[in-house]
C-alpha cells in the first residue's frame, strides 16, 4: 500500500482535472474483473466483490483532487500568474517547484529577492497578485509556445520516507484515502460495495453528490486526509489530531455530523480489535460526507481520517502507521456492518 | 563535462557558511586535473594554482565564494522538532514547507514547519512568520534525534536544480556554485591560453556571514590584482530595474569605489574586443561582495568584479542561464591571461 501511496502522490490531479489519478487506479486494480464506471464530472466508481449475502449498498468515498494552481494570465515579460484552486497558505509559495500544464513544464515561483525588499516588504505576508511563474521565457509570446491560461499547476514534490514511519509528499490529502480504497478493493465483502474516487473535494465537495445521487448508497463511509497541528507553538485545545496516534474518528464536522450507530460500531470495533484510533477533537473542516448525507433521500455516514499535517502543502506529512490501522479499522468494521441491520 | 552537468553537481555540493568543511575536498577535485596544483587552506578555501610564462609573474586571484545560505539548529521541541536559526541572509517567507537536510552525526531529512493558517489570529495572518515562529519536523522520537542531532549542527535547504526553458536553470545554492562553476570553466579556458601571470582560483568560504574566506586567502596570497566573480540581482518581476539586470544581455561589470576603475576599464576593453555583451552594474557603497573585504587587504589591492544576473536570489527558486556563466568564464578568461598587471612605482 505504502508504494503505491507513494506514486499515487507523484501524480497531478488538481480538481477538476484528475485524470492521471483515475487512470492510475484503474490500471492497478488487483483485480481486473471489477466492473468499473466514470461518470460525467469524472467520478471513478469501481463496483466490489461481494459474496452476496446481504443487499445493503455501502459506497466508500475518497477524492482523487488535490489543491494546487492555475494559470490566469501571462505577462508581456512571459511570467505566469496565477490563482489558487482549493484552499491554498500564500505563505508557502516563494522559491516552490512548479509543473505547468499537461506538458509539466518546470517553473520556479518567485519574488524579488530579500536584499531589495523593503522593511515593510520584508515583514508582511506577500499576496498572490504579487507572485509569479518563472518558465524562463524571454517574453510573453515565447511562454505561449509552452504555457496558456487556463493550465494547471502542481507543486513539485517526490515522495520521501523519512524518520521513524513518516512519509513526506504532496497530496497525501487524499491520495491516502484513495490507497486505502483501493486495497479494500481486494477484499469480497458480504454486501454491495461501491467504491467512489471523486472529483472536486477541494472545490467544494462537488463531486461526491453526483456519485451519492447514482448510487443511492444506505451507507457512505468517507476516507480522508485530516488537519493535524500537534506542531510547536499550537495551544492544546488547538489540536485536532495527533500524529501516531491511530486513524481519527469524526463525531462531526463542519459539513456533517456522523450517524451515531455508525459512529459506534467503528468506535466498538477498533476497541474490540485492540485498534489504535483517536476522536477529531475540532468539529472544523468538512469533506465529502456533507454532500453524500443529504443526497437522495439521505444516506447514514461517517469518516475515518488519517492525520496529515502541513496538508495543502507540498511538504505534507503523515504516520505510516496510522495509515495501515485506518485500513485495519474500517476493513474490520466493515466485514461485520450488515450485523447492524437496517 | 558540459556546464548545465557542472553547475549541477557543483550545487549539489552542501556547505553551509562556516561548514565548508563536508565539500571542500569534493569541490577541489573539480580544479585538480585543470590546473598546476589544488589545495584546501586552513580556512577551507579550495584553491587552484595555475603557474604563468613570465620571468617575474605577477600574482592574480579570482574569487567565487562556495559557501551557502542555511540555517542552524537552536533547540529541540517535544515530538521531534528542532527550532533553527539562520546562517546568512535567509529570506524567512521562503522558508516554509520546505525540505532540509540537517547534518549532524548523521544527515537527517525533515521539513519545515509553523502554526498552521486555520489557527492564526486576523494579526497574524497579516505577518511574515519569524525565524522563531518555524521549526523543522524531523519524525524522529525525542530519544531518538538527539543521538542524530546537536544544537549547532548546520542545515541546508534541500531542492534539485531543474532545467527550464531557453538555457536556463533553477534551484539552491546557485548563488554562488555558478561563480564557481566559471572558475572551473576558466581553468579549462586556460588549458588552451598562454598567460604570463600567476593565477590562483579561489573558491572561497563564509561569504554570506562576513567575507572571512576572502579576508583570508586575499591577505596570504597577497595578489596584485584580484577579480570576484559573484551573483548580481536577475531582473524580476517588480523589483526596482536600476538594480537589476536582464539575463543573457551582456556581463554585468560592477563600477563604484569599491573597484578599481582603471583595471576596470580594462576588463570593459577587454570585452569590446572579444565582442562579449557587457552591462555596467553601478554600486555606489559597499556592494555586498567579496570585493569591498578584498580592496583593503594588506596595502590595498586592486579590485574588479565581473556577475552572473540571479533571479530570486537566496530562496530554492535561485534563476540563472547557462550563457551568462559561459559568458563570463569567457570574459575573465581573456582579461587575465593578458599582461595586464601595471608595475607602480616604489613607494617607501
Amino acid at each position: 500500500m505504502m508504494r503505491k501511496l507513494a506514486e499515487l502522490t507523484m501524480l497531478d490531479g488538481i480538481s477538476g482535472n484528475e485524470q492521471e489519478i483515475r487512470k492510475f487506479i484503474i490500471q492497478n486494480l488487483a483485480d481486473k474483473s471489477l466492473k468499473h464506471y466514470t461518470d460525467s464530472i469524472g467520478n471513478l466508481i469501481v463496483k466490489g466483490k461481494t459474496d452476496g449475502s446481504s443487499n445493503l449498498k455501502v459506497m466508500l468515498a475518497a477524492h482523487m483532487d488535490e489543491v494546487g494552481l492555475m494559470v490566469n494570465y501571462i505577462t508581456d515579460d512571459g511570467k505566469l500568474k496565477f490563482s489558487p484552486v482549493g484552499g491554498i497558505d500564500s505563505r508557502i509559495l516563494i522559491g516552490k517547484h512548479v509543473r505547468v500544464g499537461k506538458c509539466k513544464i518546470p517553473g520556479v515561483i518567485g519574488y524579488k529577492s530579500i536584499h531589495l525588499q523593503d522593511k515593510n516588504e520584508r515583514e508582511s505576508v506577500v499576496k498572490i497578485k504579487n507572485l509569479y511563474i518563472d518558465i524562463a521565457a524571454k517574453d510573453k509570446e515565447n511562454a505561449e509556445e509552452f504555457v496558456n491560461t487556463g493550465d494547471y499547476v502542481a507543486f513539485a514534490s517526490e515522495p520521501v520516507f523519512f524518520g521513524e514511519n513518516r512519509i513526506k509528499a504532496k497530496a497525501l490529502d487524499d491520495r491516502a484515502g484513495c490507497a486505502v480504497l483501493m486495497e479494500l478493493l481486494e477484499e469480497v465483502w458480504p454486501f454491495e460495495l461501491y467504491a467512489c474516487f471523486t472529483v472536486q473535494e477541494e472545490v467544494g465537495l462537488r463531486g461526491a453528490l453526483v456519485a451519492a445521487n447514482r448510487i443511492k448508497p444506505d451507507i457512505g463511509i468517507v476516507l480522508e486526509g485530516t488537519t493535524c497541528a500537534d506542531v510547536p507553538k499550537v495551544k492544546e485545545h488547538e489540536v485536532s489530531t495527533v500524529m501516531g496516534e491511530g486513524p481519527v474518528l469524526s463525531f462531526a464536522d463542519r459539513t456533517s455530523i456522523a450517524d451515531r450507530e455508525l459512529f459506534y460500531h467503528f468506535l466498538k470495533t477498533a476497541e474490540k480489535e485492540g485498534i489504535p484510533y483517536q476522536l477529531k477533537r475540532t468539529t472544523t473542516g468538512g469533506n465529502d460526507a456533507g454532500r453524500i448525507q443529504t443526497s437522495g433521500t439521505g444516506v447514514k455516514t461517517m469518516v475515518v481520517s488519517v492525520p496529515c499535517r502541513y496538508i495543502h502543502s507540498p511538504v505534507s506529512v503523515l504516520d505510516l502507521n496510522d495509515l495501515k490501522n485506518m485500513l485495519n479499522l474500517v476493513s474490520k468494521a466493515l466485514h461485520i456492518l450488515p450485523e447492524l441491520g437496517r | 563535462m558540459n556546464t548545465d552537468t557542472l553547475v549541477k553537481q557543483l550545487c549539489d555540493l552542501n556547505a553551509p557558511a562556516g561548514c565548508e568543511n563536508l565539500s571542500a575536498e569534493k569541490l577541489k577535485s573539480f580544479f585538480e586535473p585543470l590546473c598546476d596544483k589544488a589545495y584546501v587552506d586552513p580556512f577551507f578555501n579550495v584553491i587552484g594554482y595555475k603557474k604563468g610564462t613570465s620571468k617575474n609573474p605577477k600574482k592574480i586571484i579570482i574569487t567565487a565564494h562556495f559557501d551557502q545560505i542555511g540555517m542552524i539548529v537552536s533547540g529541540f521541541e517535544k515530538g521531534g522538532f528542532l527550532r533553527i536559526s539562520n546562517l546568512g541572509g535567509i529570506d524567512t517567507k521562503a522558508l516554509l514547507a520546505s525540505e532540509v537536510i540537517v547534518h549532524g552525526r548523521e544527515e537527517v531529512f525533515g521539513v519545515i514547519g509553523a502554526k498552521p493558517p486555520h489557527l492564526l489570529k486576523e494579526d497574524e495572518t497579516k505577518k511574515n512568520v519569524k525565524m522563531t515562529g518555524l521549526f523543522i519536523d524531523t519524525g524522529f522520537p525525542d530519544d531518538i534525534l538527539k543521538q542524530k542531532v546537536s544544537i549547532g549542527d548546520p542545515v541546508t535547504m534541500l531542492a534539485p536544480v531543474v532545467t527550464l526553458k531557453n538555457g536556463c536553470i533553477a534551484g539552491k545554492s546557485l548563488d554562488n556554485r555558478t561563480g564557481v562553476a566559471a572558475l572551473v570553466l576558466i581553468l579549462k579556458e586556460l588549458q588552451n591560453m598562454k598567460h604570463p601571470n600567476d593565477i590562483y582560483v579561489i573558491a572561497t568560504v563564509q561569504e554570506e556571514t562576513g567575507l572571512l574566506g576572502a579576508i583570508t586567502s586575499s591577505y596570504s596570497l597577497e595578489p596584485d590584482l584580484a577579480v570576484v566573480i559573484d551573483v548580481c540581482h536577475g531582473d524580476m518581476p517588480e523589483a526596482d530595474r536600476s538594480q537589476c539586470f536582464p539575463l543573457n544581455k551582456g556581463i554585468p561589470v560592477a563600477i563604484g569605489p569599491a573597484f578599481h576603475s582603471e583595471y576596470t576599464d580594462a576588463l570593459f576593453e577587454v570585452a569590446k574586443r572579444e565582442r562579449i555583451p557587457t552591462q555596467r552594474c553601478i554600486e555606489p557603497g559597499n556592494p555586498g561582495t567579496e570585493a569591498w573585504a578584498i580592496q583593503v587587504s594588506r596595502f590595498g589591492i586592486p579590485t574588479v568584479e565581473a556577475c552572473i544576473p540571479l533571479r530570486y536570489m537566496h530562496t530554492t527558486a535561485e534563476l540563472v542561464s547557462l550563457k551568462d556563466i559561459e559568458a563570463v568564464a569567457t570574459l575573465v578568461a581573456r582579461y587575465v591571461s593578458e599582461d595586464i598587471i601595471k608595475t607602480t612605482e616604489e613607494t617607501f
